[in-house]
Parts: structure tokens; sequence; C-alpha cells
């Protein structure tokens, strides 16, 4: 079982795209493309599952090893652990999602799909990756397809979205660079510089450095996952997105950031992350409770969810500034729900959009009467993101909630009472705009005709479905998966 | 069959009835779908009364005679620490075993009912379906092992709660009613979640029993509860003040009731059985669960749950005197009685002085039987007249003769009328306050006097007073009076059921199975305590005879006496214009367009910025590349000159 294959077969499938005659021939590429990484990513899932009840206690499996450039010491060094693992499965359903949902792209149908499945492979690279170069290189690899996504395939101010999203990532990026740079040239193991995760794991550079390079490997990996203030990309670029690149973006593009936060800022520099705790944590109480507030003032359903996505991202954030292992884990079961759940939402919000034309609130109503599977699966998405129990982001907000009173300092409690707090505005607001949109009396008379979901959309929320309650209703193999990858980064944080 | 299995059975059968109904049912058997929900129904009923008998009679008594914990089943559903998890799971105590008859029994006979009243229903199936989901939701509540499986649930049935208050969802007022309900009990909710995190912080455990076994015995923990605080109040007074929240909200307790009103937008059988006899209690559950703490650590919390709930009874029997809709007469006096039950628990003590505790179980066991029936009735009346105003209603006796019947049962037993299963258990509470305080005694006595007469106005304005004409309102309902009759026999069997249990209810001597420790709790009957309350309520009844007993102008005559109160009463004393003007004006109407403003333009305004000046930057330095070699040669002789200059003087 090579890991490598995850990043051959959206390459491969890309490959194919390029070849397909027809837009039918290319729609099908891609979906047996993304259905093959669907399982390769469960196969993976199994196995991996499979060597750990075996009494395999290696932090990472499946490692290898291949040098690249051999003067810098940079390798194309992969193998994962189970929050790795989550967050492949995680990005497989929302790959094949995605291709679903946009079945009926028909303006540059190829060039679509090419750079849909380009952004998956810059999303796998990144998560089995444990060569920080490696990793960078991936990340950047996913940050232009959705420039052009935004760019060309979007909807209202398309290029000044698609701009800022571009130039705030990059920006994002810089500052990862930078941060990457600093330790390198501060690193060393046997008398070398390096990039290798593991290595830099075992031989921590020292405080000084630390110190300087925590706040720049945070705040460019917090810019990708919408950590206030770096948030504002995400309303406008979700909004102006095509569906499945708001899919992509909310669920898949987001976590890049959790992770690299968790990956390497966190494991890397663990007593930087002790030190610079307190301003996580109130990053991340601001990001919660002012975008669940941000969001009560938005009309646009996608911008209900993308301010929302802000606020739900700062739970991950919260989890990590917690520094607990429940905590973490909790942040990484966030991120694995919120991805599916804010592209289970996205999907429902772009098929609702595709039949009545307009996002507004105000102007549709009483859609549960023509359009009764959508409705249901918006309702449940709205659920899912207000907590409810038996679906995913109740089991992850608790955990990130149960971590985070863990930590017995005033201010952390506040934190997290805020955040408790915000699950009441949360479901002020899913619930303002589901009862306008969803229930009520029928506002607009065009929207009596409009047609349920196809099969194409259907198959693509149930997929999602499936996982969110997948999690929701049984979190304790999701916990099992993630715990042996938090304590590895628990063992840094304590370690002195 | 063992006690695991039906306890999986239990609540599995209900969920299984939501699957069944709300994914095959809908589109195969929608006309069926009422009578599959309810024979599923029927099973769990029966399953659920073999296994309470079995605990109350066989198994569930230890050596010496008290009723145990005994854990059905135990599964970590979501490990937290190595110590701290979420299980699932289902603990057969006298308290537990006695709600999940309550619960399946008026759920059986809502069901049952519903069979009639829903008839013709475009979406019978979804209702069905919905129906399944709260009694799955309800009874995983009350079987709770853990403090966490409780919340869980406890959000479960606020869903399901929500579902079915807006039920007909093309309706605006039931949406609002519907998200009014969830979004109150979700923000009390809040607290109850920290006070979870605050009880199993220091106890390092959510289980009950483990829980109640670590804050009873002096320890480690308890000790270190008590002592961390914040602002001046215990860690333990705050955790437990802060789960009470919680109860406080889903039981409408002032000044969380705002929802319960409103909530009788929702079908009203979904009304008796949520917003009466199951959902509305669990607060009182929840108190009842975590007695011990209450009762032997924490004194303090345990008068906050006294004083709240007396006064949310007073408040409420004085508010029910004065609304006109049917069902909001009951909402209020639903919360009346919860009161009730509460500062029942909020006087009682532990063991021996558990008087309060076992009153307030057995007033909720008899409550849920009047109080799901008087729903029912007037669900009845709300099917014959088509209104919920008791303008529109009046000598409605002669049109429905069983119902007539079975309302003035109901009515005699909230009322406390000797005989009637009110009076056993109110008798019980009423000694209990005596016993330790007499400001809760008289506002009890007050109370109790109150709800004999609002109750009697209902039944007066319904039955008696005017005499009905179907003819005053539109054509086409009286059309509707000559083809269906009182109600079908589905709605009537019920009703009949319910009535005999709420003379039957009160005659089982409770003491010997629910109390406060698990060892039988000796009862008395004292006549000279019962000679107050029972005469109060024959004047209050006596006084509403003479106001409604037949049309006149008294009633009017004395609200424009004593108008001030009878305005605030009337207007629910203002409370919802005061949380609306909190949250509308204040919350959501202030500090919601801040926060966008502040995100639109001075967060997102530096990123604008940053852009715009970037770009002017670069506008201006695409000029200095002009292509003239005169500049380029100007620009690189100033820099040689600066560096020399610079130079010049670093080496001074």
């Amino acid at each position: 079982m090579s890991l490598t294959l995850l990043v051959l077969i959206p390459f491969l499938t890309a490959l194919f795209v390029i070849f397909c005659r027809t837009n039918e021939q290319v729609k099908w590429t891609a979906f047996i493309g993304s259905v093959a990484q669907l399982g390769t990513a469960l196969f993976m899932f199994f196995d991996y599952t499979m060597l750990r009840k075996a009494g395999q206690n290696l932090q990472f499996l499946y490692e290898e090893n291949h040098v690249w450039f051999k003067s810098m010491n940079i390798n194309y060094h992969i193998g994962v652990d189970g929050i790795a693992i989550a967050m492949i499965l995680l990005t497989a359903l929302v790959v094949v999602a995605g291709v679903l949902v946009s079945w009926k792209v028909e303006h540059h149908t190829k060039e679509f799909f090419l750079l849909l499945v380009l952004l998956s492979t810059g999303a796998y690279g990144f998560f089995i990756s444990l060569d920080l170069f490696t990793m960078f290189f991936f990340l950047e690899l996913a940050v232009i397809p959705k420039f052009l996504l935004i760019g060309i395939w979007g909807s209202g101010r398309k290029e000044y979205s698609a701009m800022k999203l571009a130039l705030m990532l990059m920006g994002g990026s810089a500052l990862v660079l930078i941060g990457l740079i600093i330790v390198y040239f501060n690193s060393n193991v046997n008398g070398q510089h390096t990039y290798d995760l593991i290595a830099l794991s075992q031989n921590k550079v020292d405080w000084q450095t630390q110190l300087i390079a925590f706040p720049f490997l945070f705040a460019g990996f917090g810019v990708f996952t919408a950590m206030f203030p770096f948030h504002t990309w995400a309303p406008d670029g979700h909004s102006s997105a095509p569906t499945a690149a708001s899919m992509f973006l909310a669920g898949i593009s987001m976590k890049l950031g959790g992770y690299g936060c968790l990956r390497v800022a966190v494991y890397l520099l663990p007593d930087a992350a002790q030190h610079y705790s307190w301003i996580i944590i109130l990053l991340a109480a601001i990001a919660i409770f002012y975008g669940s507030f941000a969001t009560m003032m938005q009309k646009d359903l996608k911008y209900i969810n993308a301010y929302s996505s802000v606020s739900h991202c700062g739970f991950v954030i919260l989890g990590i500034g917690m520094l607990t292992k429940t905590a973490i884990t909790g942040a990484v079961m966030q991120m694995v729900s919120h991805g599916l759940m804010t592209a289970l939402f996205f999907a429902a919000i772009g098929m609702i959009y595709e039949r009545t034309h307009t996002r507004d609130v105000a102007k549709m109503g009483g859609l549960l009467k023509v359009i009764p599977f959508l409705s249901t699966i918006f309702i449940i998405a709205g659920l899912c993101s207000l907590g409810l129990p038996g679906l995913s982001g109740f089991a992850a907000e608790m955990t990130v909630f149960q971590g985070a009173w863990q930590r017995p300092e005033t201010y952390a409690r506040l934190a997290t009472v805020l955040g408790c707090a915000s699950i009441v505005v949360t479901a002020v607001y899913i619930l303002r705009a589901s009862g306008k949109v969803i229930m009520g009396p029928i506002t607009d008379e065009h929207h009596k005709h409009i047609t349920d979901a196809k099969w194409n959309e259907r198959l693509a929320a149930i997929l999602l479905l499936v996982a969110i309650l997948a999690i929701g209703t049984a979190p304790f193999w999701l916990t099992d998966l993630l715990n042996p990858g938090s304590q590895e980064i628990m063992n840094q944080i304590t370690a002195r | 069959m063992t006690d695991s299995l039906a306890l999986l059975l239990v609540p599995g059968l209900p969920f299984f009835g939501f699957l069944l109904l709300s994914i095959v049912g809908k589109r195969y058997f929608p006309k069926q779908s009422g009578m599959v929900g309810t024979l599923l129904m029927f099973a769990t009923c029966a399953i659920a009364v073999i296994t309470v008998y079995n605990y109350f009679f066989v198994t569930g008594k230890s050596v010496d005679g008290v009723y145990q914990h005994i854990h059905a089943y135990k599964y970590v559903w979501l490990p937290f620490t190595d110590t701290l998890s979420i299980d699932m799971g289902a603990m057969m105590d006298p308290i537990s075993m006695l709600m999940i008859v309550v619960v399946t029994f008026v759920s059986l006979m809502v069901h049952i009912y519903s069979l009639g009243y829903m008839k013709g229903e475009e979406r019978f199936a979804i209702y069905y379906s919905y129906l399944g989901l709260f009694t799955f939701s309800m009874l995983g509540l009350v079987l709770a092992t853990n403090i966490f499986q409780i919340y869980i649930f406890w959000e479960l049935v606020g869903v399901s709660s929500f579902l079915l208050i807006g039920y007909y969802f093309d309706k605006p007022s039931a949406v609002a009613a519907s998200k009014k309900a969830f979004i109150v009990t979700r923000f009390a909710d809040a607290g109850f979640l920290i006070g979870i995190l605050t009880l199993s912080y220091y106890t390092g455990t959510m289980d009950f029993d483990l829980m109640i076994q670590k804050l009873t015995m002096p320890g480690a923990e308890l000790t270190a509860i008590t002592t961390a605080g914040f602002l001046g109040i215990s860690a333990l007074t705050w955790g437990l003040l802060l789960v009470f929240m919680g109860g406080a909200g889903k039981s409408a307790m002032f000044p969380l009731h705002i929802w319960l009103p409103d909530a009788m937008e929702g079908p009203t059988p979904v009304s008796a059985l949520i917003h009466a006899a199951t959902m509305v209690v669990a607060g009182v559950y929840l108190v009842g669960r975590l007695f011990p703490i209450f009762a032997m650590s924490c004194p303090v919390a345990l008068d906050v749950v006294a004083y709240i709930g007396v006064f949310s009874s007073m408040f409420a029997a004085v508010v029910a005197c004065t609304q006109t809709d049917i069902k909001r007469v009951l909402a209020y006096s639903t919360m009346s009685q919860i009161g009730y039950m509460m500062f029942a628990l909020g006087v009682s003590g532990y063991g021996e002085n558990g008087l309060g505790f076992t009153a307030s179980f057995f007033h909720l066991f008899t409550h849920a039987m009047f109080k799901a029936l008087l729903f029912l009735g007037a669900g009845a009346v709300i099917h014959y007249v088509h209104s919920n105003d008791m303008k529109d209603m009046g000598g409605l006796r002669k049109h429905m003769p069983v119902t007539h019947i079975v309302f003035l049962i109901a009515c005699l037993a909230i009322s406390g009328f000797p005989g009637f299963a009110g009076f056993f258990s109110k008798e019980e509470i009423l000694t209990a306050a005596h016993e330790s305080n007499p400001v809760i005694y008289w506002c009890a006595l007050a109370t109790a006097g109150l709800t004999a007469f609002y109750m009697f106005r209902l039944y007066f304005s319904i039955f008696w007073g005017k005499t009905y004409h179907a003819h005053k309102k539109d054509d086409h309902h009286a059309d509707d009076h000559a083809h269906h009759g009182e109600a079908p026999w589905s709605m009537k069997i019920p009703l009949i059921i319910l009535a005999i249990l709420s003379v039957a209810s009160g005659w089982i001597s409770f003491g010997s199975f629910v109390s406060s420790d698990g060892s039988p709790m000796h009862t008395e009957f004292h006549l000279s305590a019962a000679a107050l309350p029972v005469g109060l309520a024959f004047v209050a009844i006596a006084i509403a005879l003479l106001m409604y007993g037949k049309a006149n102008t008294m009633p009017s005559r004395i609200a424009t006496t004593a108008r001030g109160l009878y305005r605030g009463a009337l207007n629910k004393f203002y409370i919802d214009e005061i949380y609306m003007f909190i949250t509308k004006r204040i919350l959501f109407g202030f500090f919601g367009p801040i926060a966008a403003w502040i995100d639109k333009n001075i967060v997102d305004g530096i990123v604008n910025f940053l852009g715009m000046a970037s770009e002017n930057i670069s506008d201006t330095l695409r000029l200095m590349q002009n292509g003239k070699v005169q500049n380029y040669a100007v620009y690189v002789f100033s820099g040689l000159l600066g560096f020399v200059i610079l130079m010049v003087f670093l080496w001074r």
C-alpha cells in the first residue's frame, strides 16, 4: 500500500480529463477518479485500523522517504497517522460530492473538472507530507486552482473575490514560508539543517527560534483556516465561488490551515505554543463570538454559511490553543465535522440557488412544500451546524469544550463559556434562515414549479449525510482514530 | 426477557418507528402510518409495563428492602479522557421506572387519539414519525446513566418539540413559536452544559452514581469543589445552579417560561404529550436525579429551586386566570403545576425527611394523567368548535357529553377535590411545604385556590354559560358539525382511560415505591391539614360558578375594578416584551450590526486598504521604469551619491 497512490490517482485523473473529448466523458472520468480516491482512502482507513489493532505502534505508518533536493536536504518523505487519515477521508468524501454537484457545469467543463481534481492532489499531498518543504509545495498547489475556479466560474463580484482570496492566501503562504525558513536554518540534526518533520520533532529548535518562528507559522496557516482577523477572504470567496469550489474551499482548504497549525506550528514549536497559548485562545474566542454575531446580520445564504464557518473554525483554533489532549482531538474532530457539514450546507445552498436563482433569504419561503428533499438536507445541515446530538457537530464541539475546560485559568474558562454561549446564537441564525427559506408560506410564485434534487445531487447529499451520521451517532471510532496522534502532540507539549 | 434487552427495546421500538415512517412510510403507506406507529407504541408500552412491574416487585429491591440502582447496560459512546466519557446506558431506579411508564403510556394514548384527531392530514406519516422520535428521545433521557447522556437526549427532545410545534410549517405563527421554544431552551441548555463541565471537571466522572457518591461523601473531590469558587460562590453551587438553569428552561420555570404558551401552536395531542405530561417535567426529573447532591451538599441551590418553583407556580396561576385561549390557560396551568413539583423538591430533605421528593414525583405522575386528559379534552373541543378561544364556546355539555364528563373529572382532579388523584399528591406537597417553610406553604395554598378558580372558569366557559350555536360561525363549519358528532371513538377511548386514571392514580401508595433514598417512605394523611386547601378549592369553584356559570357581567366588572392587575396578567406581565427588547434591540440590534460593521469596514477595510495601497505604490513605482536612459542615470548617480555620503558619515 503506497501512499503516493493518493497523489497519483487525482493526477492521473487530471491527465485523462485532458484527453477526454466530450463533456460527458470529462464528467464520468472525474467521477470515476474521485470514487477511486474515496475507495483508496477507505481502504487505507481500514488497513490502518487493522494495523493499529494488531499492535503496530509507530507514530506514522506507510512511511516512504525519497531524496528530492539533495543539496538542501529536501526529501519526499510521506507517512500518515490517525489525524492525517481522518483528513484524507474528509477530502475524498468532499471531492466525490463536489464532482457530483458540478454535473451541470456547461461552460469550459473540461477545465473546471481539471482544476477540481488538481486541487485535491494538493490537499492529499499536504496531508501525507512529513517534510516541511514538500508540504509547502502541495499547499501552494492547492491555492492556484481556487483562484481560477472562482475567477472564471464564479458569480457576483467574482474578480474581486478571487483576487482577494488568492492574495490573502498567498500572503498566508508567504508567512508560512518565512516561518519554515527560520526553522530550517536554526535546525541542527547531525550537523545538517533539515525540513524533516520527524527529525525536527526529536531535535526541537531552540527557545528563541521557536518564539520567532511560531507567530509566522501559526498566523500563516491561520489565514487558511480563516482565523480572526485574517478571515475576510472567506465570506467573499465563498459567496462568489461556484458550488463545488465553495465546498472545497470550506470543506478542505480551511482544513489545510488547521492541520498545518497543529502539525507544524504546535507540534514542532511546542514551547512557543504554550507561551502564546493565551493569544490563540483570545483570537479563537473573538472569532467564535464575533463570527456568530456577524452571521446574524447576513441576508445571503452563502454569506451566512461563510461567516458561520468563521465561527465554527474558531472552535478548531480554540481546541488547538487549549493544548490539552482532549481539546486537540476535539479540534481535529471539529475540522472533519465542519468539513462535511459545511460541504453539505454549501451543496444544499448551491442546489437551491440553481432553482430559485436567488440566495437572498428574504426572497424565498416555504420551499419544504416544493422541494422536500433539498429542504430536508438544508435543515439537517443547519441542525448539524447548531450542534444537534446525533450529527457530527455535537460530538466535535463537546470534545472541544470538555478539553478546554481542563485548562483551569480563568481566561480559558471565559473563552469556553463564550463558546458555549455562541451555540445559542448559532441556533438563532440557523433557525431564522431555515424558518424563512424552508418553512413559512411560499413567497414567490415562480418557486412553486421548481423540481427536487436529481440523482447526482441526491447521491452527493446522501454521501455527506452518511458520514455526518456515522460520526454523530458513533463518535468513538473517530476518537479512537485520532487519539494516538493527539497523544503524540501532547507528548511534545509536555516534554520540556 | 432480560432487563437489558427490554430496556433496549423500549427506546428502540419508537426509534425504529421514526426511521420506518419517515423513510418508507411517507411514500408507501401514508394512510396506514398511524396504525403502524400506534402498534409499535403499544408494544413499547407493554414491554415497559412488564419491565417496571419486574423492577418494583421482583428484582429491584435489595435484601434490606431498598430499591437499587441497576445498570441494565452501558457503552462508552464518546471517550474524552481515560476516565471521563459519555456513556450510553439504561439505569433502573424508582424514578426512571416511573418515568418510562408515564412516557410510554401517555405517548400511547396520544398515538391512539391522533388516529382520529389528525386523520386526513397531508403529512400524517411525518407526524407519527416525529412522535416516535420524541418518544425515543424522552425515553433515552429518563433512562440515562450519565449526565452527558441526559444532555444529549435533552437536546433531542428539544428538536422533536421544535419539529412538532412547527408541524404546520406554512403557518408563520407556528414557525415563530417553534423557533422561540428551541432558542429559549437552547439558551438554558448552554447553562446546563457549563454546569456539566464544572461538575465533571471536579468529580472526574459523568456517571450519575459515581458523581453523587463523590459529591455527597466527604473526600478530596468534595473539598475541592466547595473551596474553589468564582465571584464568591462555590464551584459546586455554580455547577448545580447552572444544571438547574437547563432544567428550568425545559420545565418553563420563570423567567425562562416564555416559550411554553407559544408552543401551543403545535397540534393539540402534541401539547398533551410534550408540553404537559412528559418533556416539560424533564427539569423536575433532572433535579430529582441529582437530588442527593442538592440536598446533602448544597442546600443553597435547593433553596433557589424552591423559590423559583413557588414563584413560577403563583405567577402562572395569576396569568392563567385571565387568558381566553383555552390551550394557553392549560399551558400556564402546566407551568404552575410544574412549579409545584419544583418547590416540593426544594423543600424536601434526604432520606427520612424526603416527603417532598416523594410528593413531587407523585404529583408528576398524577399530573401527567389529568393534564394529558385536559389537553386531549380541549383538543376534542377545538376539533368540534374549530376555535381555541373560549369566547366561541359555551354550553357545549349537551353537544359533547363524554368530553364534558371527562373534562369535569380532570378539573376536579387538578383542583384537588377529595378522592381525585390531584388531591392526594397536592396534599402531600402541601404537608411537605408546611413542615419546612411557612412562606412557601402560604404561597402554595394561594396557588391551589387560584388553580381551582381558573380551571373551573375554563370548565364553565366551555360547557356552561351561554348556549352554543354552531351557525354563528361560517356556514361550512356548521355543515361539518352535522357530519361529525362529538368525536370518533379513537379520540374518546383515550379520554375515558385517562379519566379513570385521573381518579385511580391517586390511590396508589406511592411512597412505598418512590423515595429519595430508595427505602419506602411512609406518608400519613391528616384530615386537619387537608381541610384548609379543600375548603379553599370549594370556595374558588363557587366563585367560578358565580362568575362563569351563566353569562353575566361580573367578570368584566371585576376586570375593570382591578384594572392594573388584570391588564398585567392578561399581557403575561410583559415578560415577552422585556425579552424582545433585550434580544432584538440590545443583543441582535446592537451587537450584531456592530460586529457586521467592524467586519465590513475595519477588518476588511484594512485588507482592501493594503490591496489598494500596494496597487498605488506599484503604480507610482511603475512610472520610474519609463525606459528613458537619462532618468535611469539620474537614479544611479543619486543612489551612488547617497551611498558615498552614508559611507563618509559612518566611517568618521
